[in-house]
């Protein structure tokens, strides 16, 4: 278990190779391709002022900010992936993995910790996207087990940040029953009567969608983020025509009744925060 | 009898079979000694190729024409008395998840099960047994109904997924999908599960959180087909036998790496040979594993089914 200060500095690592490059010093919107400065977009936490679009962004940039002064204790920090079926499709799942972990510094789709947010002890697991599509495989699933313990022993809340594609399918039935292995153990938390705030982010589908992400006390959303079961490329094919404008956004997802809110990313922290408080009659100092 | 390809040699002594007793019928020769000869090499054809059928063949297998589906088993392995009950009370009854109540050897069980059609029309009105949110909620209010009951409940598993359409996302698949395995890691009643046919991922594993988890023997269970595995990792669908392989999804392999808790053997050549021998041998499956757990604390039996699944995963630290 180790100690990590995420100071403001710290957060900004990419921007050392950044500066090498004189584009890096600019991003560019993807959706209304207006044109910030880095740090300005860093500030916004990785939304855009113009349009309000939110880039997608990884559990280092999340712990930045969800966690007061961006300090965390990282639960698990050294648990890797193994190879349990030998598993080869045109590439070895061990020579995937290995290139994924070189290239993404990461060591799978999910990283953990506990701290504090607004005061509040809580453990916060975040999924990572850049590593296989935030796969859901073994580590995802114990990672997850044992952040919940975490929140059971210290009697914690516990906060989930979904973003993934689904199932680790190269580690095919060890993936499937992570869903079962997570949902079993938010039994636990539910029976203690600790809080589980579910926050789904761009993209949660699949399995992911299918087990915790859809477990919370509450469900909470950022905007326009695609969440289903299904991905829309299998339901189109399904009903053979194009998808009504907004199927599976948030927004679409929240009028259907399977969220509590939409928050943007400026305001979660807070809103997050002041749920706990609600749900733990615990009034702010 | 339909056959799949690599059955063609033995629909070769089928055929051979039903001719020589058919002209034993017609003559006065007494063929009886030639008959036997056949049925026993018959036998010893069938055999050898259950001891040699690759994982893609098993996953044919339990996709046969021929194969028996939720339904058939219920109706047969209580003699009858298997009494359906409908509907979510939300939206509607979904014709692809039937439960409903029955007896097998003096105890009641509320059973569950995805059900396929048997010819054009009904696989149009069971959709091919892929259930909608609707299907996994009616199993919900009939697992907590057992609960409420103290019975047991057995769910057959046969899909090949959850339905990708339009409502089911409108309704919450994910969701629906989701609450049911929380609800079924805390029931606190016995749960058997048998996968009968096909176990596709999250479709499978709606009801598919118990006690007990059996594989009847040519069947399979995993996160995907593997035709859509293929489609995916290869980028093309004609490597659904290499996919097939390298899940390992087969019950065979399950079993090996401890995702399931044991297998049932088929009748010679697989289920759709002898449909009434299977029902009857699940029967007494169900009755066995259901005697084992019956007298079990309930805190305990809970405690013991999520510290199962718990443990399931490998990793490295
Ligand atoms: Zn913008």
């Amino acid at each position: 278990m180790g100690w990590f200060k995420r100071t403001k500095e710290g957060i900004t690592t990419p921007t050392e190779e950044k500066k090498d490059s004189p584009d890096g010093l600019w991003h560019m919107c993807p959706k209304c391709r207006v044109v910030v400065n880095t740090d300005d977009h860093e500030a916004a936490l990785w939304t855009c002022t113009n349009c309000g679009h939110h880039d997608g962004i990884d559990a280092e940039e999340y712990f930045s900010f969800l966690f007061d002064n961006g300090e965390f204790t990282e639960l698990d920090p050294n648990m890797t992936a193994v190879d349990p079926l030998g598993f080869e499709d045109t590439k070895k799942y061990t020579d995937r993995l290995e290139a994924t972990r070189k290239k993404t510094g990461l060591k799978d789709a999910l990283t953990s910790g506990y701290g504090t947010l607004n005061g509040l002890p809580v453990t916060i697991a975040c999924m990572n996207f850049k590593f296989i599509g935030g796969s859901m495989g073994s580590v995802v699933g114990e990672k997850i087990a044992r952040a919940i313990d975490h929140s059971l022993k210290n009697k914690q809340p516990f906060i989930m940040i979904s973003k993934s594609g689904g199932a680790r399918m190269m580690e095919a039935a060890f993936s499937l029953m992570q869903m079962a292995k997570t949902a079993a153990k938010l039994t636990l938390l539910d029976k203690h009567r600790i809080p589980y705030v579910s926050v789904l982010t761009d993209p949660t589908t699949g399995g992911v969608t299918a087990s915790y992400a859809m477990l919370g006390d509450v469900n909470i959303a950022e905007p326009n983020a695609l969440i289903g079961f299904a991905g829309p490329r299998v339901v189109k094919e399904t009903i053979g025509k194009d998808l009504p404008d907004g199927f599976q956004t948030s927004e679409f997802v929240l009028e259907h009744g399977f969220l509590d809110f939409i928050v943007e990313r400026k305001n979660m922290k807070n809103k997050i925060g002041d749920y706990l408080r609600l749900v733990g009659n615990q009034p702010a100092e | 009898m339909e056959y799949l390809a690599f059955e063609a040699p033995i629909r070769e002594m089928d055929e051979q079979l039903e001719r020589t007793r058919a002209m034993a019928q017609e003559s006065d020769v007494d063929l009886s000694a030639a008959i036997a000869a056949l049925e026993q090499s018959r036998t010893d054809l069938l055999k050898s190729m259950s001891e040699h059928l690759t994982a893609w063949q098993r996953v044919q297998l339990s996709r046969h024409p021929n194969r028996p589906y939720t339904l058939a088993y219920l109706n047969a392995m209580t003699q009858g008395t298997f009494s359906e009950l409908h509907g979510d009370r939300h939206v509607k009854d979904d014709k692809a998840m039937v439960g409903g109540w029955g007896w097998i050897n003096g105890e009641s069980y509320l059973f569950l099960g995805q059900q396929k059609g048997i010819n054009t029309k009904m696989r149009q009105l069971r959709n091919f047994g892929m259930a909608n949110p609707e299907g996994y909620r009616k199993a919900l209010r009939l697992m907590k109904m057992a609960e409420k009951f103290q019975r047991p409940v057995v769910c057959l598993i046969d899909t090949p997924g959850a339905f990708p359409g339009l409502e089911a996302e409108e309704r919450g698949q994910g969701e629906a999908i989701a609450r049911n395995i929380f609800e079924m890691a805390k029931l606190r009643t016995p749960v058997i599960c048998i996968i009968i046919g096909e176990g596709a991922s999250g479709g499978a594993l709606g009801i598919g959180v118990g006690d007990r988890v059996l594989m009847l023997e040519n069947t399979w269970y995993s996160v995907i087909s593997p035709e859509s595995c293929s489609s995916i990792l290869w980028r093309s669908w004609d490597f659904k036998e290499q996919a097939a392989e390298a899940l390992k999804l087969t019950a065979n392999d399950m079993l090996a790496n401890g995702l399931i808790d044991g297998i049932v053997p088929e009748p010679l050549g697989g289920v759709h040979r002898n449909p009434e021998g299977m029902f009857a041998s699940l029967a007494e499956t169900i009755d066995r594993e259901y005697r084992a757990l019956k007298d079990r604390d309930l805190d305990q039996l809970v405690d013991e089914r999520i510290e199962k699944f718990c443990a399931m995963g490998v990793v490295n630290e």
